[in-house]
């Protein structure tokens, strides 16, 4: 439906403007980070996050914490295939 | 993690797989027939052929491939309408790359443009700003289709060109929401599922708990989504244990992207530009109360309808009713008659073979043939 | 030099003396020894030296357009000599000569075009060919995009050989000499539109001297194509579909580079399906193989050699397929257009 990448804030371009380089393997952008900006917190804070990249814009912050949550669960599954086999 | 690394471990999918494949079993011993799961997203559909996955998950578990795919579901009349706007002159008539080959009743943007048309492809709408500012002597029309996810980047586009007082930009929306679409769809009778997998970036900017009332009232569960094939299988099996333990929830399997409120500031960026529950009338789908968005009146002027000499959406063009069929599940793309004959992604006559995330587009893309030996021999 | 100096204009076109100053100053001077043309309206060869190196005649010609001109790896103007060049090798010929034809833009400034004669002229001479014949033109601006060069390439092909696109046989294995997708993907880093940046060099060569051993040493090359426009997935069905049999490729064997990987995740592109410039597909019977990929090893331009699948029986004839990291399967038909950037 809507493709999306993650992709890492190299640097803030202009904070008024909402406007970042962001990075993904390699190849680089000046993406618009205005859509994260909600919660009061200073552009030049997002710098070395990960984001979700969808056409241009950051549409959300990559969460690391959730993330490992979600492979640990699946590591859980994994030793139980082990397990049983 | 710079390319989902993680969530493309063969290790983990292999894993899933086996877990998944005796609960899905006894589950569609229960019934008595394999289970209807919807993927609703065409990113999912797209990430199911890619991946192969549709030849490992188990044959216990019947995919109906939804209708979340904004290209398929463009209709002709908003097609015509870009490309009246890109035949005029002066006129830059600036779009994603999806949209141009999507055929009109008069042609597509890409024929237009070869008959001389201005038509240029863009990433970002956010870019159009700076199209506008490049060419001050032309009317530049951003052509915005997409569903949720895309609508805030429109949105933001819209209030930022408004702020910068750009004089000669425009927008022609096509964007359609989700739940409006979801709740037609289950409205619809003949739609037999158990369950949904949830769109992952739409969900990322409605959250989770939008979804509560398809629980609520129709009785499926719901499990969202994200588009690596870890992410898509962790979705399928919580999916597949909710209906083994006869539960209906709204789970979160992409809990790294999506949060349960989605994303406040682009929520608040679409609630100011666009104003909500405008009747929409999509490709495949027919009219789908409140799915449609209208630009509101203190930026009616960026809203490229009031440059067509007809304004406002018009009907869109009658399907083949097979398309309906294959939207609602009753049919295989490939069980259509027109499938690969008439109905092909050069020339598509339904709405799903239009883009390559269209159900039918990509079984024409990438099911091996012996997947289906019924059109081998009819061949 | 005045600034009208420094660009092309339609005098240069005209053939009045501002056209001959074009020609003797840059193009005979870059091109270095083109004493037939000076004099004559054709080139001529001398048929003894090409007798001796084989028994028959290669011809191949290409025009070549590309957006922008100057792209990390190469330009338009190494682009016309090794594209044609390939188009050579790939037949198995010995590339021996080259003609040049330019239409020009007016408008189109001198020291760029002065940059890009003389990139053709060192691609020339590194591939050992000569540039024999030319011929330039100028068109109002509007009529032409900057610069568009056509080059028609001469070769000899050896007694014996025979590659064929109709070649491949079940069991034949499947090279490639390279990262997939560097030039597609450079020239759209390049490209301003879509606003990227990225570190990603075109693989622009000329591969006569990396296929030149192969052929000579490894009978068992079946079919042999560089893949150009359509990508590595084009030729692979084209080779599929001409020798009615289905090629198999391994999706983990296939060497994309990350960059590359990220331009088509971001865009909704396929990298199979990105254009070359120096890749090389090569069947080849399954017992040499390996002697083949050994070859390609110890070649500069192919270090990053693999045998990236095999070619199978027809159970659906004239298909690429590929086995992906999971062992589902998928087919990729030829693309039916141009690969435009999706957002879903």
């Amino acid at each position: 439906m809507c493709l999306g990448i993650p992709a890492r804030i190299v640097s803030i371009v202009d904070a008024d403007a909402g406007l970042a380089l962001a990075e993904t393997a390699g190849v680089r952008r000046q993406i618009n980070i205005a859509l994260l900006a909600a919660d009061g917190r200073a552009p030049s804070a997002l710098v070395g996050k990960w984001v979700l990249l969808h056409v241009g814009f950051a549409m959300a912050l990559i969460d690391q914490q959730e993330a490992d949550r979600t492979l640990a669960l699946l590591s859980q599954i994994e030793q139980r295939e082990w397990d049983e086999s | 993690m710079s390319l989902n690394t993680d969530f493309r471990d063969a290790d983990r999918v292999r894993a899933l797989l086996a877990a998944m494949t005796p609960v899905a079993g006894r589950v569609a011993a229960r019934l008595g027939r394999p289970l209807q799961i919807m993927e609703v997203c065409g990113g999912h559909t797209h990430a199911i052929f890619r991946f192969g996955l549709h030849q490992l998950i188990p044959d216990t578990i019947e995919f109906i491939h939804g209708p979340g795919c904004p290209v398929c579901v463009l209709p002709v009349a908003a097609v015509d309408q870009a490309v009246a706007l890109a035949r005029q002159p002066n006129v830059i008539l600036a779009s994603f790359g999806d949209p141009l080959r999507v055929p009109g009743s008069r042609g597509s943007l890409l024929q237009a443009k070869a008959e001389g048309a201005g038509v240029r492809v863009l990433y970002s709408p956010y870019d159009a700003l700076t199209l506008a500012k490049a060419h001050p002597r032309k009317q530049v029309v951003f052509f915005a289709i997409g569903f949720d996810t895309t609508m805030p980047g429109t949105a933001h586009s819209i209030l930022a060109a408004d702020r910068a007082g750009i004089g000669n930009l425009r927008f022609l929306c096509h964007h359609i929401r989700l739940i409006p679409t979801l709740t037609a769809l289950l409205e619809a009778d003949e739609v037999k599922l158990d369950g949904f997998v949830g769109p992952g970036h739409v969900s990322m900017v409605i959250g989770s708990r939008v979804y509560a009332p398809i629980a609520r009232q129709y009785h499926k569960p719901l499990v969202i989504a994200g588009f690596e094939p870890v992410d898509f299988l962790q979705a399928l099996y919580q999916l597949v244990l909710q209906l083994d333990q006869g539960r209906c929830d709204i789970e979160n399997a992409y809990a790294r992207v999506v949060a349960d409120t989605g994303n406040p500031a682009a929520l608040q960026a679409m609630e100011q530009a666009f104003e909500s529950g405008v009747d929409g009338h999509w490709r495949g789908l027919g009219r789908v109360p409140g799915s449609g968005v209208r630009i509101r009146a203190p930026y009616r002027h960026l809203d490229a309808t009031g440059l067509l000499a007809v304004a406002g959406p018009g009907k869109a063009a009658d399907d083949p009713a097979w398309c309906h069929g294959v939207l609602t599940g009753r049919i295989k793309p490939d069980q259509c008659p027109l499938f690969r004959r008439r109905c092909t992604p050069e020339h598509p006559v339904g709405a799903l073979m239009v883009s390559s995330e269209g159900a039918c587009a990509a079984y024409y893309q990438y099911r091996p043939e012996q997947d289906h030996p019924e059109e081998a021999r009819r061949d | 030099m005045t600034s009208a100096e420094k660009t092309i204009t339609l005098a240069h076109g005209a053939g009045g003396g501002a056209m001959h100053g074009l020609i003797d100053g840059l193009f005979l001077s870059a091109f270095g020894d083109m004493p037939l043309l000076q004099k004559e309206d054709q080139a001529r060869l001398p048929l003894a030296g090409l007798q001796a190196r084989g028994d028959r005649l290669a011809l191949t010609t290409d025009s070549f357009v590309v957006s922008p001109l100057e792209f990390p790896g190469g330009d338009i103007g190494k682009l016309a000599v090794c594209g044609t060049l390939n188009d050579l090798a790939v037949g198995g010929a010995v590339p021996l000569y080259l003609s040049a034809a330019f239409i020009i833009e007016e408008g189109l400034p001198l020291p760029l075009l002065q940059r890009l004669v003389g990139s053709m002229a060192e691609a020339a001479r590194q591939a050992g060919v000569t540039i024999v014949t030319g011929d330039t033109k100028v068109v109002e601006r509007g009529m032409a995009d900057k610069l568009f060069i056509n080059t028609t390439g001469v070769g000899v092909i050896p007694a014996g050989l025979t590659l064929s696109v109709a070649a491949a046989r079940p069991g034949d294995k499947v090279l490639i000499n390279g990262h997939v997708g560097d030039h597609g993907a450079a020239v759209m880093l390049a490209r301003e539109e879509l606003g990227l940046g990225g570190e990603l060099a075109s693989d622009c060569a000329a591969l006569h001297t990396l296929i030149q051993p192969v052929l000579t040493q490894c009978a068992g090359v079946r079919c042999l194509r560089d893949a150009t426009r359509g990508g590595l997935g084009g030729v692979l069905n084209e080779m599929a579909e001409a020798s009615s049999v289905e090629i198999r490729l391994t999706e983990q064997d296939l060497p994309i580079r990350p960059q590359t990987q990220a331009l088509c995740e971001l865009l909704g592109l396929e990298p199979l399906l990105l254009a070359n410039e120096g890749l090389a597909a090569m069947v080849i019977a399954p017992e040499q193989a390996e002697q083949a990929l050994a070859l390609w090893h110890a070649h500069p331009l192919g270090r990053h050699a693999r045998i990236i699948g095999e070619v199978r029986a027809p159970a659906s004839p004239g298909r690429l397929s590929l086995i992906g990291p999971y062992g589902g399967a998928r087919l990729l038909e030829v693309p039916h257009g141009l690969q435009l950037p999706r957002i879903c």
